[in-house]
């Protein structure tokens, strides 16, 4: 099956002054797929992402996404990509309910359609009765199913995730995960950072960044046969072994 | 459009479940505005009178109780040498001393001549002028009381007399108050317009949520407009009450028209809320933002004409104000509400603040990015 | 004792790296002293008047000039007619109007009596008075001029001697002012925002938990401040000596040891209000109206205090910059010994004791 490319990046290079953060990376991201961008810290992950969401400018090298290029159609990506920072960035001041519309709002959602969206996530999410509730006094797992939730309310053609699962008991982010593999299944291309490495297992292709260029890009099968692990850390441990950055 | 009623509806309800700020905004306002006027007064009086009378003469006593019955001074010390009077003026008991020499009484009708002697405490060199001065001015009165007894010669043989006749318009009765609780209103206006606008963004800014925003499709303008609207309007509350307790604990109403005042309001809180945006740019935490709004502010309050006058300020300080729109406001707020000033006398302060306006807002919108280069 | 050493060098990191701040910390009073020192003064000088001379003789131009060529004065406008006047009220631009009634020199040689009104714009009191004052002084002097036998007969001679201050310098009364309100800011403010930003960023808890006792964590995040609060005073105290040419009377050492206690005091209240504000913003604007406001206020160096209300007079002895302020007038400007300020000096003791007493109890309470 022809399966299309959401992202492509070509020779995508980030230089502060003298440093370079991402060194010429090149890969492509296929419709619905779930793709790992892995790496330690400091390796140039974070910066890869921000340069695809259109919240950092390339210094050289080309992008697209969701067909839109980077340079001159920032805003019109913006449209159709969804985000979820590591702090969540809910409205801790607003309820569920509120937050969830706000952010429909934003991303032009009819009144209607918003009121069928909030019933929908509020179902699935088992938080139905609770809608009323300020974000800053739910558990850090709802936060966090909720947040994921809200990135993909309006049905993007794909969703930046950055270290999503962080501080999340085991539970949680199976749950978690399940939640993205059903947006996945939608047709939702995931692009998501991580440095848990058994999370890395779950995702259809994971590239893995080490000194701001990518060493390996492949599904994590073929990384573990090609590595001799046989576990995700254990690639990742021989990769990371050569970086000469640490620390963002 | 929609955008923005989103995004003004997300503002306004953040501000509402604040219970802090809404006490700052209303609290705020009401004690500075009930406080401030009470204690700022400038008006030179209650000076405290230190006299060492060595003469006890029908004279010296007619002078001291001149002195004190002009209702200028009061005296606090009645001490029977000059380093007795002098301990008074140490510890802070009295803010001058009358030393009367003895043969006061004799010299002066005697000799035709005698001298007093006034020591004052200067260290509030306006205080010590004019207390000094008043002094004087009683003493000479009484030096012409003495003449006229004596010189009944002159009676008829008038000398010229020019009568001066003043009159005090605008403040007939002189109220302090009605000087300052304008300009306090000015002062409160302004930070809220500056200072909490500014701290808003930038607390975005440090949780995170700003993050959020930028990789969304909100324009730049729609964000900026959703911040400042909200504060404006807040602004514009605190203006409102704040003329309703002038007018109902002070008696204060303008002698011109309310919609005066609240036009070039709006047009000074556009400038305002431009300068806190501008600030907010290029403040990375929350304490940055409110030290720098505050050292801002501060220096625009202290060389807006509020405290102290514009016309004695130095050449240098006075060409600065033109620059403050702080200043434009205090002084608009006083030729609206105690001379009656409209539309038409304001024109070109409403000009200067138009360009306030533009230069502080365009800056900042240059400056703001949703992407960082 | 390390550890506590460690404390104070983190803190001490934090408010180096934040180069802004730092600068405006340091900037700030320099600025005030400036401000203060050669702006802002309440002496009125060049005052805009305007002249509305009916008569325009010998006489009235006479007294013109000699008001023109006063410092006070700036004759700014020539009016022809009453409505005239009141349109320059309104306009704002002048601040006094002296009006000349026709036939001024006739009714003067002939009827020995005429007159001149002075109109004065009252919306700023003290303005209004002294200028009709000095106006006045000056038609006074004028018509002495008319009287030349008088002066010479039972006269009163006055000496006025200007203690402390001779030549009324503005600045004399200001700079203690500025001092106390700097030292408040900076301590009080930025030590009381300093702490909540730990509440409000969770790293208090990180804090809390370390083997350092909590208090002692308290402390140290207030000596970084205490070192700009030294600099800050030092700045001052230069630029007053050399700048403004106010110099130190009294004994420098008393002047530095009560400023130092006058620190710590402010330090307190910061602390104080670090325990109750709950956000940045909370502290900040809970300091600005408890501590700016009053000690602008109460210290008595912008508004006296003895022209206050009983009730606000009453409160401003609870506010520590009002002794603070009595402290560096009596030793700095009139040279006075300790046997003078030791009252003040014990109530600001005693008022840096109670805030740091009841802030203890509260955070122990806090913890319990």
């Amino acid at each position: 099956m022809e399966k299309e490319n959401v992202i492509v990046t070509h020779e995508l290079t980030k230089r502060f002054g003298d440093f370079t953060a991402v060194d010429n990376v090149s890969f492509a991201v296929q419709k619905g797929e779930i793709f790992g961008f892995i790496g330690a810290n400091g390796a140039g992950k974070t910066t890869a992402m921000r340069m695809l969401c259109g919240l950092s400018l390339p210094s050289s090298g080309t992008a697209t996404v969701a067909g839109f290029d980077v340079y001159k159609q920032n805003e019109q990506i913006k449209k159709h990509i969804g985000y979820m920072s590591q702090k969540f960035s809910l409205y801790e001041d607003l309820t569920i309910r509120e937050n969830i519309r706000f952010y429909a709002g934003i991303y032009g959602l009819r009144d209607e359609r918003i009121r069928e969206k909030t019933d929908l996530l509020l179902q699935q999410l088992h938080m139905k009765g609770a809608e009323g509730t300020l974000v800053r006094a739910l558990p850090l797992g709802w936060k966090q199913k909720l947040a994921f939730s809200i990135a993909i309310v309006h049905d993007p053609a794909i969703v930046f995730l950055d270290e999503p699962t962080g501080g999340v008991d085991p539970i949680t982010r199976r749950e978690f995960w399940s939640l993205i593999y059903e947006a996945a299944g939608r047709g939702i291309t995931i692009f998501v950072t991580t440095h848990y490495m058994d999370e890395a297992e779950y995702c259809n292709r994971v590239s893995i960044m080490v000194d701001g260029r990518i060493d390996a890009l492949d599904s994590p099968a073929n990384l573990m046969q090609q590595y001799a692990s046989a576990s995700m850390d254990g690639v990742f441990l021989q990769l990371a072994r050569k970086a000469k950055r640490s620390g963002d | 459009m929609r955008m923005l009623k989103i995004l003004l509806w997300k503002e306004l309800l953040q501000i509402y479940r604040d219970p802090a700020i809404i006490r700052i905004l209303f609290i705020m306002p009401m004690i500075q505005l009930l406080i401030l006027p009470l204690a700022a007064d400038y008006e030179i009086k209650n000076i405290n009178l230190g006299v060492v009378d060595h003469d006890h003469s029908e004279y010296s006593r007619q002078l001291v109780n001149k002195i004190v019955s002009s209702g200028y001074f009061r005296l606090r010390d009645y001490s029977a040498t000059f380093p007795q009077g002098l301990k008074a003026i140490e510890s802070g008991r009295t803010d001058l001393i009358l030393e009367i020499p003895t043969h006061f009484e004799r010299d002066i009708v005697k000799n035709n001549r005698s001298s007093l002697f006034v020591a004052v405490d200067a260290v509030n060199g306006v205080k010590a002028g004019l207390g000094g001065a008043y002094l004087q001015g009683i003493i000479q009165n009484y030096n012409q009381d003495i003449r006229t007894q004596w010189i009944q010669a002159q009676r008829f043989d008038p000398q010229p007399t020019i009568e001066i006749a003043s009159a005090d318009w605008y403040n007939p009765h002189m109220n302090y108050r009605v000087f300052m609780v304008p300009g306090i209103l000015v002062m409160l206006v302004t930070m809220i317009g500056s200072s909490f606008a500014a701290n808003n963004i930038v607390r975005e800014k440090e949780m995170g949520t700003i993050e959020q925003i930028n990789v969304s499709p909100i324009k730049k303008m729609q964000f900026i407009l959703g911040k400042l609207i909200p504060f404006w309007l807040l602004a514009l509350l605190v203006l409102t009450i704040g003329l309703l307790i002038a007018r109902l604990v002070y008696g204060i109403v303008p002698l011109g028209n309310y919609s005066t005042i609240y036009v070039f309001a709006t047009i000074y809180l556009l400038a305002i809320l431009g300068l806190g945006l501008l600030l907010s740019t290029y403040a990375q935490t929350q304490q940055q933002s409110m030290l720098v709004s505050f050292f801002v502010t501060m220096i625009f309050n202290l060389l807006s004409g509020l405290y102290t006058p514009i016309e004695s300020m130095p050449a240098w300080a006075q060409l600065i104000t033109r620059f403050n729109p702080v200043s434009y406001f205090i002084e608009v707020m006083r030729m609206v509400m105690l001379k009656g000033s409209g539309l038409a006398d304001i024109r070109y302060q409403i000009l200067a603040l138009i360009g306030f306006a533009v230069f502080f807002n365009g800056w900042a919108i240059l400056n703001y990015r949703k992407r960082s280069g | 004792m390390k550890q506590f050493l460690i404390f104070v060098k983190k803190e001490w990191l934090h408010i180096w790296r934040d180069r802004r701040t730092l600068f405006i910390l340091v900037f700030m009073p320099i600025i005030q002293i400036i401000l203060y020192g050669f702006a802002l003064t309440n002496e009125v000088k060049n005052a805009k008047i305007a002249v509305f001379d009916q008569s325009r003789d010998e006489a009235t131009r006479a007294i013109s000039t000699k008001i023109a060529a006063s410092r006070y004065f700036n004759i700014v406008e020539n009016l022809y007619s009453y409505q005239d006047i009141e349109a320059t009220f309104r306009k704002g631009k002048i601040r006094m109007a002296v009006v000349f009634p026709q036939g001024f020199r006739y009714d003067l040689l002939h009827s020995n009596h005429t007159q001149i009104q002075l109109i004065a714009d009252a919306s700023d009191p003290n303005t209004a008075n002294t200028l009709t004052n000095y106006a006045s002084a000056i038609i006074n002097d004028y018509q002495q001029t008319l009287r030349p036998t008088e002066s010479l007969l039972y006269t009163i001679n006055t000496q006025v001697r200007m203690l402390y201050n001779p030549e009324l310098k503005g600045a004399y009364n200001f700079v203690p002012g500025v001092m106390a309100l700097v030292l408040m800011l900076v301590c009080a403010m930025m030590t009381s925002i300093s702490i909540v930003k730990e509440k409000e960023m969770g790293t208090m808890e990180v804090i809390l938990v370390s083997p350092l006792k909590p208090f002692r964590i308290i402390i140290a995040k207030t000596i970084p401040y205490l070192l700009v609060s030294m600099v800050n005073i030092a700045s001052i105290l230069l630029l007053s000596v050399y700048a403004l040419k106010v110099p130190i009377a009294g004994n420098l050492g008393l002047l530095i040891a009560e400023s130092v206690l006058f620190t710590i005091t402010s330090l307190s209240v910061g602390i104080l209000i670090s325990n109750t504000a709950k956000t940045q913003q909370t502290a900040m604007f809970t300091s600005m109206m408890s501590l700016f406001l009053p000690t602008l206020l109460f210290s008595g160096f912008m508004f006296p205090i003895e022209n206050m209300p009983v009730p606000l007079q009453v409160i401003s002895n609870v506010v520590p910059a009002k002794w603070y302020f009595i402290i560096v007038k009596d030793v700095m400007i009139k040279g006075l010994g300790f046997t003078a300020v030791w009252r003040e000096t014990l109530i600001l003791v005693a008022m840096t004791a109670a805030l740091l007493g009841f802030s203890i109890y509260k955070f122990k309470i806090r913890l319990a």
